[in-house]
């Protein structure tokens, strides 16, 4: 134990005991009509020194306290999953077996778990959409939210102004994305890192300051209400059917009406939009684009002395990753029935990012992965209520620390060498 | 074959070639020799468009050059081994392969992979191998096949001998001798001059710029200010 550590540990406390003194020890109180300074209790004095306690001993002791976190044994998720081979042969029907579930099982559970079951599977096609561009194309995207409000808003004016219904304004969604990820793209392909990574910030922004005030149009922060639930080949999902002569879906089926059917249909859409992505990037990523975004994120020179165009290699990266985050804008606006700027914040897209990073760049399962337990940690720790934030940030802090490469890491199909 | 006028570039104000002239014929090896700062890369990069000449001009196969971009002039039938191999390191051998014939036909680049892999048998042990987990030799040998898997006619080979093993540069000059012998024109930048004269049908020697002497291969070998300036003679 040198001077240093003493010195450290000090230190540390000094300035614990200065903080707390500041935060805790002193509280201002109205007495009546005047403000009164108020001391600690004895009681929190007492929780006060031992905190101080505990930050001079850790400092002091550093290093004996990372080597007793260092033998806490790391959790192998690789062994969990099953072999290579085995896996190859079990993979169509672990598929089958995984979409019958998600099929099958939200008319077993409350009408909240379905709920969020729907916000999960919309982060799911962000984190997708995301991936294209941060995970394959290596372009640091931080204003991915902007194309995902693009596709919301899309739909909530077209449904508002034009009354047109979601399955139409599903694919005008996408393409107004993918036109907005192309109209960013030209004036950022020059731009590499951190430079394009603050001007996509700038333009999420833009779209949201523009949102917020173009009051005529989008409302206003006041947001778009009421937007149009999606129908099931024009039948409705409301008690009562909005317009004259038009059934709904209970009195079709001759049910009786549940709220409960209106949620599940649109977890049921949600399902069947993710595996489209899903299908939809596979194919891309194993298609001579898809391993071209790869050789643009690994080397630019190479790829130019190949004769590969890197403006259109970046800008299909951009469209693509922008038009998925408008398939799930507009499934967005459907499913909440309001939207207002708020809810494409900086915060969104720093989730989405982490989504990706958290669940292994450019690794499909990784995202899935990482897009269920980003949406169902916070809301399993809703209890805990102030602190479930600090614990969400905890949780990436430890994830980064034990697994930098992601929960799975990408893999190429044919990596492995046999061994003879 | 190519032909190089009177080409002028110019980074921003500052101007790293005079007047360069050169004339690569068809099935020849052309060996660019020069000191560090000399222009030898930047008259490389020009050929491919990247930074443009800003006079003078560029003729591969009866077209000009100069005014076409990059992606345009590397699909005419001319390909570059970049200095420093900058293969795809996280891909493996067979996808930087692919990559090499991404605007060629598939029953083409499989006809090409198995010819590359003639030429580099090494690289077929490596196929499925990541290539940044090779040495440096398989990595320039990987780069040349890349480059050639879309069958140019003229390679341009930036500094192939960088950094490796003498029995590897060995190795790499021979295949080069092989490639000419097949009928691919060669036009080589390279600093190793003794070995790149020895194998060059004519060599240009490049100073400040500028193209100060061309012969044969063999007579530059024995000039005596280019034994002094470069052979270490």
């Amino acid at each position: 134990m040198n001077s240093s550590k003493l010195y450290n540990a000090v230190f540390a406390a000094g300035i614990s005991f200065i903080l707390a003194c500041l935060m805790i020890g002193v509280k201002l109180d109205t007495d009546s009509t005047v403000l009164a300074v108020k001391g600690a209790t004895a009681e929190q004095w007492a929780w006060i020194i031992g905190g101080i306690a505990v930050v001079f001993l850790s400092q002091l002791f550093s290093t004996q306290v990372d080597a007793l976190f260092r033998a806490i044994p790391k959790p192998d998720i690789q062994a969990l999953l099953p072999q290579q081979q085995k896996f190859a042969t079990l993979k169509p029907w672990l598929i089958a077996a995984i979409i019958v579930v998600m099929m099958i099982w939200p008319f077993m559970v409350s009408r909240g778990s379905v709920d969020l079951a729907t916000l999960t599977l919309i982060y799911i096609m962000l984190g997708l959409g995301l991936n294209i561009v941060v995970g394959l194309a290596g372009l640091l995207d931080l204003g991915f939210v902007a194309f995902y409000a693009v596709g919301a808003y899309t739909y909530a004016l077209l449904s508002q102004y034009f009354g047109m219904s979601f399955w139409a304004c599903l694919p005008i969604s996408a393409g107004l994305a993918a036109t907005f990820g192309f109209l960013l793209g030209f004036p950022v392909l020059r731009l590499r890192g951190d430079y394009l990574a603050i001007v996509t910030l700038g333009f999420g922004e833009i779209i949201r300051i523009l949102l917020n005030n173009w009051t005529s149009l989008t409302g206003g922060p006041n947001g778009i209400s009421g937007i149009a639930k999606p129908t099931l080949f024009g039948l409705e999902f409301n008690r009562r059917a909005k317009e004259e002569g038009a059934m709904t879906f209970h009195e079709y089926f001759d049910m009786d009406y549940s709220s409960s059917y209106k949620v599940i249909f649109l977890y049921l859409i949600a399902v069947l939009l993710v595996i489209c992505v899903i299908y939809l990037i596979n194919r891309l990523m194993r298609m001579p684009i898809g391993r071209a975004w790869e050789a643009l994120r690994e080397d630019e020179i190479a790829c130019r002395s190949l004769g590969l165009n890197r403006t259109a290699i970046k800008l299909s990266a951009f469209t693509l990753g922008a038009s998925t985050a408008g398939f799930a804008g507009c499934f967005f606006a459907a499913r909440q029935g309001f939207i207002s700027p708020e809810s494409f914040i900086f915060i969104e897209s720093a989730i989405i990012l982490a989504i990706v990073v958290l669940g292994g760049m450019g690794s499909q399962m990784g995202i899935i992965f990482a897009a269920i337990i980003m949406t169902i940690l916070p809301e399993l720790a809703r209890e805990f209520s102030e602190y479930r934030m600090l614990l969400f940030g905890l949780l990436m802090v430890v994830m980064m620390r034990w697994r930098p490469q992601g929960l799975v890491p990408m893999k190429r199909p044919n990596l492995e060498l046999k061994q003879q | 074959m190519l032909q190089i006028e009177n080409v002028n570039t110019h980074y921003g104000q500052i101007q790293a070639l005079h007047d360069v002239s050169i004339e690569i014929r068809q099935g020849e090896i052309i060996t660019l020799i020069g000191a560090n700062g000399a222009g030898k890369t930047t008259l490389m990069m020009t050929i491919c468009g990247d930074p443009k000449a800003s006079s003078g001009k560029i003729v591969f196969e009866g077209e000009e050059l100069e005014h076409c971009n990059t992606p345009e002039i590397m699909r005419k039938g001319l390909a570059i081994v970049p200095e420093g191999r900058r293969v795809f390191s996280s891909m493996t051998v067979e996808e930087n392969l692919s990559m090499g014939a991404y605007f060629r036909t598939k029953e083409q680049a499989e006809e090409t992979v198995q010819y590359v892999l003639k030429l580099f048998p090494r690289l077929e042990e490596r196929f499925k191998q990541r290539a940044g987990t090779m040495s440096g030799g398989e990595q320039q040998m990987l780069a040349i096949g890349r480059a050639l898997m879309s069958r140019p006619r003229l390679l341009l080979l930036d500094e192939p001998s960088l950094g490796l093993a003498p029995i590897i540069i060995k190795q790499i000059f021979d295949i080069i001798e092989r490639l000419r012998d097949e009928g691919v024109t060669i036009f080589l930048v390279e600093q190793n001059a003794n070995q790149a004269l020895r194998i060059a049908d004519r060599a240009y020697v490049l100073e400040n710029g500028r193209i100060v002497k061309t012969d044969t291969g063999a007579n530059l070998l024995t000039d005596e200010s280019v034994q002094k300036a470069y052979l270490g003679g």
